[in-house]
């Protein structure tokens, strides 16, 4: 036996073990995601048991290193991590963007007493945090920010505001774009981060299509935010927020894995497939989706030992986004009549029409679907003047 | 194992590349044989240089003077077979043909594998019996006859195949036209009495041809496999064939691609460069996301079925389906990207188009395998 089948061994035992029944369904709505935070409330007890015995073992953040609350997994054990979670069905333990794009900008630039004390709680599922980029003036063009941190020798004043906070009225601290040098427009921003709870932090939740409000304006008036609480250097704030896009684009792109990489058409088929054209159009989804999946395993693979092109999430992004406004579309159609239901209690409070709406910020949000194709005609093809 | 190709993979593309640079070229190869009217459709010379690299029997095994190698490694070949629009009999003699051969005797594959691994003969595989891929349906019947057996009826899409030295044909033994079981697969000489060929050149000038088989005698020792049961042989060539046709198709849609970003780079209109507008930047990106998840798909399926997985079957027709669509696109995209000159036979694109549509159609098109995954899910 190998050592990654002895791995694989101790993983799929392990799993057996700990991993609660109830963990092993999919997840089926918002309400089964385990965000965790200081005011989560856990959905149930298996919720909280599963995302304890992963922390407690650094599973929550597989491939971090352990002194940051991770289990030091190798690339090859990271995937064998992820395949054993997928043959058994088990729910992610913890979701968070700590995990998925503050963490591996940290690791990355932040300082080792940074990475120990915020990659800990992060690890640990005990703070939850937003993220402060676009601004009402600044959504496709990012580096246009205007929310200033004025320095005041040991701490900055920051005053503005930020649009599009996912859950930031749920989170408990965000790592936030600020101007400090109104001079230089790339070489004038810094990455600060700080508590929600600071005094002239406020949230407004913006409701959206979907009659959800899943986003907020966040207003900063006169907030203090402490020196130490920056990452990387001061003005450098852009190189840490571009590092953190692709993260957040890979995110966005799922090809972490999870429901959207799915075929759907045999899913629909349950409930009966009597059109033969949307038959047709659901065969050639799954063709796109399985395709898209084995992509997603490839990038992650090649990402890890660093063979994909830096550019790469942007396509992934692209993609991954337009396939799953498809997918819903097609969902939509399948479900006919109930699907347009809103509030009934069979669609689960009108999930699927939620949903569908929910999908369209897919290619707008982390950067559209025109600005990924930007980034890759100018990155990866070098075609001119882009 | 990880979606990439391994260190070994990784040398063996890069010395196939640049081999194919130098010697599979458009101009040395497909432009030259199509334009002296070559009826065998493919240039031995290249063929023999094939097997002095070992490339003809990679897939054979090593007792039999084969390299053992799998289908990640055929589909580098394929690729560059693909992007260099080579006219090769690589496909049915080496990938198809020795799949069908691994499952004979040992007499059977003595017989024919020492010619395919020394560059001498080449095989075809006679399956289709109609214009659209349908190996469900198999009408061509044996019936015995003595000690060996009596063919009768007629195949279609026989690529390279009255060039071939023998042809592998899927008949009814037992059974009506559309049982499962009942199929045997024979290796057919060129020679056998009673075979008559419709030698067709289709649109990308590869040559293929409606075989007519009139009462051919054929003696046991051309069965391959079993009597009755050769259907699950029969898909195991058919897979290889749909695999690796599907790694070609990438290497076309590549190599047009590849032509068409260059082709944006250097075709000024309105005092600009071409590439420069966002109209066609944009299409071109997204023609690049479809080609790399084309590519992972086939990488994909190649692997699994390396690996023998059950998986293998479902993730085959994915990777035909998606290879099928991404290297169509990639033809059009160029075609309408070049303009007029996209039009001229002197510009290469238009070949690419050419060879596309052959490419799909082989071992079925996209919507056969838009709907075998509708199947294979369930629904």
């Amino acid at each position: 036996m190998s050592d990654l089948d002895a791995f694989r061994a101790e993983i799929r035992a392990w799993l057996e073990e700990n991993c609660p029944a109830e963990m092993r369904e999919p997840v089926r709505d918002e309400g089964d995601v385990c965000w965790g935070g200081r005011n989560f409330q856990f959905k149930n007890e298996a919720q909280k048991t599963w995302m304890e015995r992963c922390a407690a073992k650094g599973y929550t953040v597989p491939d971090w290193p352990k002194p940051y609350g991770g289990a030091g997994m190798s690339p090859a054990e990271a995937k064998i991590w992820r395949e054993e979670l997928a043959r058994i069905g088990a729910r992610p333990p913890l979701s968070s963007f700590g995990i998925w794009m503050l963490g591996p900008a940290l690791l990355k630039f932040g300082t080792e007493e940074q990475k120990v004390h915020y990659l800990n709680q992060i690890a640990r599922g005990e703070i939850r945090w937003c993220q402060g980029y676009s601004e009402p003036g600044s959504g496709s063009d990012l580096v246009s920010l205007q929310t200033f941190g004025e320095d005041k020798g040991d701490h900055w004043v920051v005053n503005g505001q930020k649009i599009w906070t996912s859950y930031a009225d749920k989170a408990d601290w965000i790592f936030c774009l600020v101007r400090t040098d109104k001079t230089n427009k790339y070489q004038g921003i810094s990455f600060l981060l700080f508590d929600m709870t600071t005094p002239g932090v406020t949230t407004k939740p913006i409701k959206l299509i979907s009659g959800n409000s899943p986003f907020c304006e966040t207003f900063f008036d006169n907030v203090v935010v402490p020196k130490n609480q920056i990452v990387g250097e001061l003005n450098r704030g852009w190189d840490v927020a571009k590092y953190l896009l692709g993260h957040e684009r890979e995110m966005i792109s799922g090809a972490g894995g999870g429901d959207r990489l799915n075929a759907i058409g045999a899913v629909v088929a349950r409930n009966g497939l009597e059109d033969p054209i949307l038959r047709a159009d659901l065969a050639m989804f799954d063709v796109d989706a399985l395709a898209y999946a084995c992509m997603g395993e490839k990038f992650l693979d090649e990402a890890k030992v660093g063979r994909a092109h830096p550019a790469q999430p942007n396509m992934m992004k692209y993609a991954g986004t337009e396939l799953n406004k498809r997918r819903h579309e097609l969902l939509m159609s399948a479900g006919g009549a109930t699907a347009l239901e809103w509030e009934s209690e069979r669609t689960n409070g009108g999930s699927p029409s939620r949903s569908w709406l929910r999908t369209k910020a897919n290619s707008i949000e982390g950067g559209t679907s025109e600005v990924m194709l930007n980034v890759v005609a100018k990155r990866i093809l070098e075609l001119p003047g882009a | 194992m990880p979606l990439y190709h391994t260190e070994d993979q990784a040398m063996l593309a890069e010395t196939v590349t640049g081999f194919m640079a130098d010697e599979g070229g458009i101009k040395k190869q497909l432009r030259h044989y199509r334009d002296i009217n070559c009826q065998d459709g493919f240039g031995h010379a290249l063929w023999k240089q094939f097997a002095e690299m070992g490339l003809t029997g990679m897939l054979a095994a090593e007792a039999d003077g084969g390299l053992a190698m799998g289908h990640v490694e055929a589909g580098i070949v394929l690729r560059e077979i693909g992007r260099n629009l080579t006219p090769s009999p690589f496909l049915t003699t080496s990938v198809m043909g020795v799949t069908a051969l691994s499952g004979g005797s040992d007499e059977l594959r003595g017989r024919w594998l020492p010619g395919v691994l020394s560059g001498g003969s080449v095989l075809a595989v006679a399956v289709d019996e109609g214009p659209k891929h349908r190996p469900e349906r198999i009408a061509c019947k044996a019936e015995k006859a003595g000690n060996g057996f009596r063919l009768q009826g007629r195949k279609a899409f026989v690529v390279q195949g009255a060039s071939a030295d023998a042809i592998i044909v899927a008949a009814r033994t037992s059974g009506s036209d559309t049982d499962n079981d009942g199929i045997t697969l024979f290796a057919v000489p060129k020679d056998a009495a009673g075979v008559t060929h419709e030698n067709l050149r289709l649109v990308d000038s590869a040559m293929a041809s409606n075989v007519t088989f009139d009462n051919v005698e054929l003696d046991g020792d051309c069965v391959i496999g079993e009597v009755d049961g050769g259907r699950e042989l029969l898909n195991k060539v058919i897979r290889a064939g749909r695999i690796g046709a599907a790694a070609e198709l990438t290497g076309v849609g590549q190599g047009a691609f590849d032509i068409t970003t260059a082709y944006l780079k250097t075709r000024k209109q309105f005092g600009q460069l071409i590439g420069e507008f966002q109209a066609l930047q944009h299409r071109a990106a997204h023609l690049y996301s479809e080609l790399e998840i084309a590519e992972a798909a086939v990488i994909k399926a190649q692997q699994l079925l390396d690996g023998n997985s059950e998986k293998a079957d479902l993730m085959v027709s994915v990777a035909k389906a998606k290879a099928a669509k991404a290297c169509n696109l990639s033809v059009r995209e160029g075609v309408q990207m070049h303009g007029g000159v996209g039009m001229t036979d002197e510009y290469d694109i238009g070949l690419y188009m050419k060879r596309d549509r052959s490419l799909a159609e082989f071992m079925g098109d996209q919507y056969y395998h838009a709907e075998r995954v509708a199947q294979l899910s369930g629904y």
